[in-house]
């Protein structure tokens, strides 16, 4: 059958319309709207929730969610600086401890750190401060780590060559060079860790918490719980986006940024070896 | 000072897995002297260089600078190589730190110099590479020329006693090369005891007190640069430079 590939185009291209108009007039069809409208957008209910939703939970989401990525990302820094040991212990360690964490739920590291260090270290009671900055840290730092030890090792290897060659110590080539560079590289896939961070901060509903320690969904659900509508869901879902939209914003423009830079600093290291490519 | 030269390279031998780059070789770079280093890609010029502070390990053979047997298993590297400037083929400047900061870094981290004191002797090393106004400049905004001078004024902000450059024009385009060449000759005329690695054989032949010619990692002949540049005794000597001072019209 003989058809010009422009033709072909243009029939696909109408098919597809053609889908996604029958997909929306179904939905809008089949769906009761009304009741819809009814559930989640009770202006009465949104209205009641105010000024609570943001003085407490979404400040707490803020809070949750700062003390997980701080931690997070120092003991991240520790796991990657272990992977990249001389020892081989570390190494090892490092590389479970990666495995393991990044291969579980995050919901049962939480509830398994929430009562599994009081467990382990009988008499201790623990601030809910620093069981949610243990829990949520430990969940993060694992993805951390490996983004972390990726951005160590993309750092040309003549900077520290420079670096040992003006007498700096290995540590010391590290902490004033490597680190501060892999860092920038890093930026924007550690934005996108605190975008996963922020979400996963609701988890920690399941360590309990008094009402003034509510973040973003347990306020949510408990809203619902007592209004019987759906409102809080949208409110709480409205709040997330309003951090994690902004975020995610910041990292794409991170990215564009540290792209220039990329680019370069390959370059730079393809004139480095030019005796070792005509060996 | 005694006979004692800055450098002293004795018996040194490198492999990397199977390929030997270097066969037992002995060098000596009184203080003072410029030498200068020429040979075909692969003839283990760079990775003698690199031998001499250490950057890589040798397999065998002694490395001495400034009386420190630096391949003694007690010898202190970190403290040997602050007297040991490199330039080295790809810059390597830090690319997160402005101009001076790349000057300063080491002086504060590894020498303990306050910052004023810091930027003094970088603001001077800067001012001798003519690079004055580039201070706040990041290195990514300078020309490959400029880089590679800011570079030269890094290694001596340490105040090193020895300067090892590695092929410190074969990255350039060919004409911010003569900035650089002029760099070096003026710290050639002040005294500084160089060890240069080069492809540039009018700077050898006008700067250089002797030159090494190395093949398959060996030192095949060394001497007086008029001698082995002007009139080289080996038939390798002079198939090599025959290939690098005319390149395009050679007969084989």
């Amino acid at each position: 059958m003989a058809m010009s590939k422009r033709k072909r185009a243009r029939i696909v291209r109408a098919v597809q319309y053609a889908v996604l108009v029958v997909v929306v007039v179904v939905v809008a069809v089949a769906a009761d709207w009304g009741r819809v409208a009814n559930a989640f957008f009770d202006l009465d209910v949104a209205g009641g929730m105010f000024p609570e939703v943001i003085t407490v939970a979404l400040v707490n989401t803020l809070i949750y969610t700062g003390l997980g990525f701080g931690f997070g990302l120092v003991l991240g820094l520790v796991v990657a600086l272990m992977r990249l040991s001389s020892v081989r212990a570390y190494r090892w360690i490092a590389g479970a401890y990666v495995e393991f964490f990044r291969g579980l739920p995050a919901l049962l590291v939480i509830l398994a750190i929430g009562s599994g260090i009081p467990l382990a270290f009988p008499g201790t009671i623990l601030d809910r401060y620093v069981s949610i900055m243990i829990a949520l840290g430990i969940v993060g730092s694992a993805y951390m780590a490996e983004t972390i030890r990726a951005g160590i090792q993309a750092v040309p290897k003549g900077q520290v060559e420079a670096a040992r060659s003006l007498g700096m110590s290995q540590s010391k080539a590290m902490v004033w060079i490597v680190i501060p560079q892999a860092f920038k590289i890093i930026l924007p896939p550690l934005t996108n860790e605190l975008i996963l961070l922020t979400k996963d901060s609701s988890l920690v509903l399941f360590l309990g918490s008094s009402q003034v320690q509510y973040e973003l969904t347990q306020f949510g659900r408990t809203e619902l719980n007592q209004s019987r509508s759906l409102t809080p869901v949208l409110v709480a879902g409205i709040c997330y986006l309003i951090i994690t939209i902004p975020l995610s914003y910041l990292s794409r423009y991170l990215e564009r940024r540290t792209g220039g830079t990329k680019i370069r600093s390959a370059e730079a290291t393809e004139v480095a070896q030019p005796e070792e490519a005509t060996k | 000072m005694s006979d004692e030269p800055a450098v002293r390279v004795t018996g040194l031998a490198k492999c990397f897995g199977d390929l030997k780059v270097l066969c037992g070789i002995d060098l000596s770079v009184a203080t003072g002297e410029v030498v200068c280093v020429i040979g075909p890609s692969g003839s283990g010029k760079s990775t003698l260089l690199r031998c001499v502070n250490l950057l890589e390990e040798p397999d065998e053979g002694s490395v001495v600078v400034g009386g420190v047997d630096l391949t003694h298993e007690d010898s202190d590297i970190d403290a040997a190589r602050r007297k040991i400037g490199m330039v080295f083929q790809s810059f390597n400047l830090f690319a997160h730190l402005t101009v001076l900061n790349n000057l300063t870094v080491a002086q504060r981290k590894v020498l303990g110099r306050d910052r004023a004191e810091a930027n003094r002797v970088a603001l001077a090393n800067l001012e001798k590479v003519g690079l004055l106004e580039k201070a706040n400049a990041m290195p990514a905004q300078l020309s490959g020329g400029q880089q590679q001078r800011v570079a030269i004024a890094r290694a001596l902000s340490m105040g090193p006693e020895v300067m090892l450059f590695d092929e410190p024009t074969s990255a350039l385009d060919p004409e911010l090369v003569g900035d650089v060449l002029e760099v070096m000759r003026d710290l050639a005329d002040e005294g500084m005891t160089m060890l240069v690695v080069t492809h540039e054989m009018h700077f050898a032949r006008e700067v250089a007190d002797r030159v090494l010619f190395m093949d398959g990692g060996v030192v095949v002949e060394e001497g007086p640069a008029e001698q082995v540049i002007g009139a080289p005794e080996h038939e390798r000597t002079r198939t090599f430079l025959a290939r690098v001072l005319d390149p395009i019209h050679r007969v084989e």
